[in-house]
Formats: structure tokens, sequence, C-alpha cells
């Protein structure tokens, strides 16, 4: 089993804000992430997927149709924009890493053909803190 | 020995913002700054290098206490930028267009009267890992 992995980017704001909270609970579990006019990160996003190499190829996916793939699905819909306002997948969630990650992986599953198995998103928010979504 | 040492110090803030002339229409803007234009702003981890330039005093050895730049640039940078939206947030953007080239020569202006004159002061701003600027030139 071969796991292979293609590394991304985006850029994009957002803000951590539990809209049925009052704005006092929202800062003092958030913090500064609550803050109204939001914040913005230089996102690096990991997708790996696993497999056996095609004898033929030698390869478990063509890695530059895995590029386009995320590009078209996922880069084009979060890379500068603001992740609350402008991204369908993460309407009325909140807007966690965590919840990214898991936003990703599904409507990437939705795009990738059915013989490829999805491994792992792994999500930087910063060069410090970074989440992992294994599909379960 | 007069001989010079360069220190520096390494911090970060992560803040959101757009590229936006309001002289300009809606469609020169997004001709011109892209996907950077977009109305809902969008955002980045800044990485942050102030370099510190001088003559290590005799007594203590230090071109500057690098406990005390760090406090400078926490009160006159980071607490002003860090979690915020840099149009909408700081006075200092308010009418200026946050290009990482301004905001470069903004937090050179905000540190420059916290650093001794005999001391050369040089900020280097990165917007992404790939994009990044100086000032002074």
């Amino acid at each position: 089993m071969i796991y292979l992995t293609r590394k991304e980017h985006f850029n994009a704001a957002h803000k951590l804000y539990n809209p049925n909270w009052s704005k006092v609970q929202n800062e003092s579990v958030f913090g500064k992430c609550a803050n109204a006019n939001w914040h913005g990160h230089n996102y690096d996003l990991f997708v790996t997927i696993k497999g056996e190499p095609d004898p033929s190829t030698g390869f478990v996916f063509d890695v530059k149709q895995l590029s386009i793939l995320i590009k078209t699905h996922i880069i084009e819909k979060l890379d500068h924009k603001n992740l609350n306002m402008d991204v369908d997948f993460m309407k009325d969630k909140m807007c966690s890493t965590e919840h990214l990650a898991i936003g990703i992986w599904n409507e990437l599953r939705l795009h990738l053909p059915k013989s490829v198995q999805l491994h792992c998103i792994k999500l930087y928010e910063t060069p410090r803190i970074y989440v992992e979504y294994f599909g379960d | 020995m007069h001989k010079k040492v360069a220190i520096y110090r390494k911090e970060h803030f992560n803040a959101a913002h757009r590229l936006h002339n309001m002289d300009w229409s809606d469609e020169k803007n997004m001709a011109v700054f892209g996907k950077c234009n977009n109305p809902n702003y969008h955002g980045h981890n800044y990485e942050l290098i102030v370099k510190v330039v001088g003559v290590p005093d005799a007594a203590t050895g230090y071109v500057i206490d690098t406990k005390i730049l760090s406090n400078i640039i926490q009160q006159e940078v980071i607490e002003k930028f860090d979690h915020k939206n840099l149009n909408l947030d700081t006075v200092e953007f308010k009418q200026l267009n946050p290009t990482a080239e301004n905001i470069v020569m903004v937090i050179y202006d905000l540190l420059r009267p916290h650093i001794a004159m005999d001391k050369e002061l040089v900020i280097t701003l990165y917007e992404t890992e790939r994009n990044f600027v100086q000032y002074p030139a």
C-alpha cells in the first residue's frame, strides 16, 4: 500500500462566532478569533490518497489529475474568499479548522473517481496548528 | 570594538484584508486586484522580521535587548493587527490600501520612534511563503 499526498494552499478570511450565543460568550470562548470583522490565514492543505501502484503506469493515481481535481473543486471555492460567507459547503457551520477539513473531505470525495481511496485531509491553519481527518 | 552586528526578531500576526482603491469603480478594482479584491475579504498569516543593526553596547554586549524589542513589536504592531481586519479595524489602513508594500512601510513608521536613532532598522514582511517585501529597500 502506498500513500500519495498532494500539497496545495489557499488564503482566506474567517471568524469563529456562534450566532446562538451572546457577543460576550463568543469572546469568552473564541477570544480574538471572534473578531466581528474577520481575520485570516494562509492555509496549507495536504490531500493523501492510498492504493497499490498500477503495474502499467506505476501510479496509485495520476497526481496531476489529483491536483486538477483539488484546484477545481476545493481551491477555487476557498482561495481569497471569506470562509463564513462565500463557501457553499461551509454555510451554517462553525468555521473551525476541524469543520473545514471535514467539509473538504466531503466535497472532494464527490469528485474523486470511485476507484480512488481518500486517506487523509491534513489542514494547516498556521505553521503551528493543523488538523487531520481520516473520514471516520 | 566598533563593529556592527544585525539582530533579528521574528513575530507573526493573522489578519484579513482586501485590496481596493476607493477612487476606482468595482470593475476597475476587480480588473487590477483580481481575487485580492473579494468584497468579503480574505486573509493571511503574516510573518514579520525586524532587523536592528548597531554596534553592541560595551557593557551589555547587546545591540538591543531582544525582550525589549519583542515588547515594542507586540505593543506597536501585533496588538494592532493580529486577528483584525486591516481595512476595517485599523486606523492606519482606513484610507491606505493594505498591500504588503504599504503594510511594511506602516510597520517601519510604527517602530522607528522606539528604536534608538544610531541603530538601523529594516523590516521584512512575508504575506505568503512566496511573497515578501522589505523596507527600506
